[in-house]
């Protein structure tokens, strides 16, 4: 069993094994819609939300119904299902009781079912044999890493307007190297805490 | 035992969450009867809360354009939401200026009824209706043009402008798709509308146009558009096509001819090959009839070898530039592809012409 208590779990899953930046999960959706910071905001919104939420839902059907009846090897496609109904209800749910919030994340939502960053929260979890409060802080903690990342490169994508790109490297080749940048950027954390 | 267990549960589980998904779907989305009010008091009806309001308006036999089919990728179906609409969405600020957006523009098809609506339409848009009608002849005008002649049936009759189009309900795998088509038929062939159909590989609304048969029944909406044709008989007419641009262009024309038999109007069409080319008899047989017709085809592509041609070659604006002299009152009605509209409209400009008296469909 892991030790780590789940405050050091959420600090490390912000900044030294940020989802986006050290396993470069989620990357679709990041590169789409890196390129104006309010967008950016409400899909990391939108993520840190689903994350935490679908970890929670995961960690429960795991520990209490795929493990004891020894059919862990459906985590996969049970995960999926979870994290795709837990989208729509959500969407469902704020429509109904936060118009503001909906209008914010409304279309933000359906994007991010099918991000890998989601599912692959809940896998680091399994792995990483995460307790209930672990899984919790470990869950907000790459939401929020994540939102972070996309914020980041959001606000440098705007610098970059002004600057002279070398055409071949204009649109996602550059956003990929600045990526690229930023996660050297983040290895500076490395030393800070470690999870594993 | 485990392979048992692993389908029971993976089983359960979907079950459950679609269980779920139902019941919220029941409970949250259900905002009972809503009231929509159009044009302060014209017309007021009920509808059931959580569908979009084009939805809403259509199914009270209020016609709003959109050739998406409420993908929200047309921008056609603009209402103005007096109250009721919640806020603008993203998907709308793309076809939704901010002086529009301040006046409470928005697009029907992504608006969702959840409370008491009032809305304003165009006056216009309320006398649009839906056409029952069957299909009287088709005709394979050339390899992938054809023209689809409908009888009206029910209501018998239609009044339309030269340049406004109807809207032609398709079947497609997710359920009817409306489409846009301009009338080709003439004003004053009031009991018909003929359509000239291009196939488009893979298009839903061409393919089942392209395949529709004789006494075939069909439905549309319309008239729709807001070209409104010059009434002073000395304002010279130009028309300028290609493709199925020539459709608004025959009406156009016939119903010009038929109210004023000597004003002066130019047709100019543009086409690839010799292939390309239909309607030319019947145009040639009317500037014979009336000499102040003109009608001028041009080819773009090099003609093969020994190929008979009498009329002009190249791009259709030098063909325009060619043949008008500047400086005559004129109004401009252009359909056809982008590049070829704005070629147009800079010779157009050259000559003398308003931008107001220019207006033009690109597709």
């Amino acid at each position: 069993m892991n030790e780590t208590s789940a405050w050091v779990i959420l600090i490390a899953a912000i900044f030294t094994n940020n989802i986006l930046l050290s396993n470069f999960l989620g990357m679709c959706s990041f590169l789409a819609c890196s390129k104006q910071i309010p967008t950016a905001l409400g899909l990391g919104a939108a993520v840190i939300f689903v994350m935490t939420g679908t970890v929670a839902l995961n960690y429960w059907i795991y520990h209490s119904l795929l493990v004891p009846l020894e059919i862990e090897h459906l985590q996969f496609i049970v995960f999926i299902a979870v994290i795709a109904a837990f989208v729509q209800f959500v969407e469902m749910f704020i429509e109904r009781f936060s118009p503001p919030l909906y209008y914010a994340l409304g279309i933000f939502l359906p994007l991010i079912t099918v991000n890998c960053a989601i599912l692959g929260a809940s896998l680091f979890m399994v792995i990483r044999k995460y307790t209930f409060a672990q899984s919790m802080g470990f869950g907000f903690g790459a939401g929020v890493g994540w939102a972070l990342a996309i914020v980041l490169i959001a606000g440098l994508q705007r610098k970059m307007l002004y600057s002279n790109v070398p055409w071949p490297f204009r649109g996602v080749a550059i956003t990929m190297i600045i990526t690229g940048v930023m996660a050297m950027a983040f290895m500076g954390f490395a030393g800070m805490v470690t999870i594993q | 035992m485990v392979y048992l267990w692993a389908i029971l549960v993976f089983v359960g589980v979907l079950a459950g969450l679609s269980l779920l998904l139902t019941l919220a779907e029941r409970l949250l989305l259900n905002y009972g009867i809503c009231a929509i009010d159009v044009n302060g008091g014209e017309k007021t009806f009920d509808v059931e809360g959580g569908q979009t309001l084009l939805t809403a308006l259509t199914g009270a036999e209020i016609f709003i354009p959109s050739a998406c089919g409420g993908r929200g990728s047309c921008g056609f179906c603009k209402v103005t939401v007096l109250s009721g609409g919640g806020r603008i969405l993203p998907t709308e600020t793309s076809y939704v200026t901010r002086k529009e957006a301040r006046a409470g523009v928005r697009l029907a098809c992504q608006v969702k009824v959840r409370e008491d609506m009032e809305v304003r339409i165009p006056e216009e848009l309320l006398n649009v209706k839906m056409f029952a009608a069957t299909v009287a002849s088709t005709v394979s005008l050339t390899y992938d043009m054809k023209e689809i002649r409908m009888a009206l049936s029910e209501p018998a009759e239609i009044s339309q402008r030269p340049g406004q189009y109807v809207q032609i309900q398709a079947p497609s795998p997710e359920g009817a798709v409306f489409r846009a088509y301009s009338i080709a038929s003439p004003t004053y062939d009031d009991r018909a509308v003929e359509l000239v159909v291009r196939l488009i590989p893979g298009g839903v609304a061409s393919t089942y146009l392209h395949g529709v048969a004789e006494g075939e029944a069909m439905l549309f909406t319309g008239p729709y558009g807001e070209f409104r044709l010059n009434e002073e008989p000395d304002t010279e007419i130009i028309c300028v096509g290609g493709g199925a641009g020539m459709a608004p262009m025959k009406n156009i024309i016939y119903s010009i001819y038929d109210r004023w038999p000597e004003r002066s109007c130019w047709l100019f069409f543009g086409c690839r090959t010799t292939k390309d080319i239909f309607y030319l008899d019947e145009f040639r047989a009317l500037a014979a009839k009336h000499p102040s017709f003109h009608v001028v085809y041009a080819l773009s592509d090099p003609l093969e070898p020994d190929e008979p041609w009498d009329g002009e070659t190249g791009f259709i604006h030098l063909s325009v530039d060619k043949c008008l002299d500047p400086g005559v009152k004129r109004q401009a009605f252009l359909c056809g592809p982008p590049p070829m509209i704005d070629a147009v409209i800079r010779v157009l400009e050259a000559k003398g012409l308003r931008e107001q008296d220019i207006f033009y469909d690109k597709f």
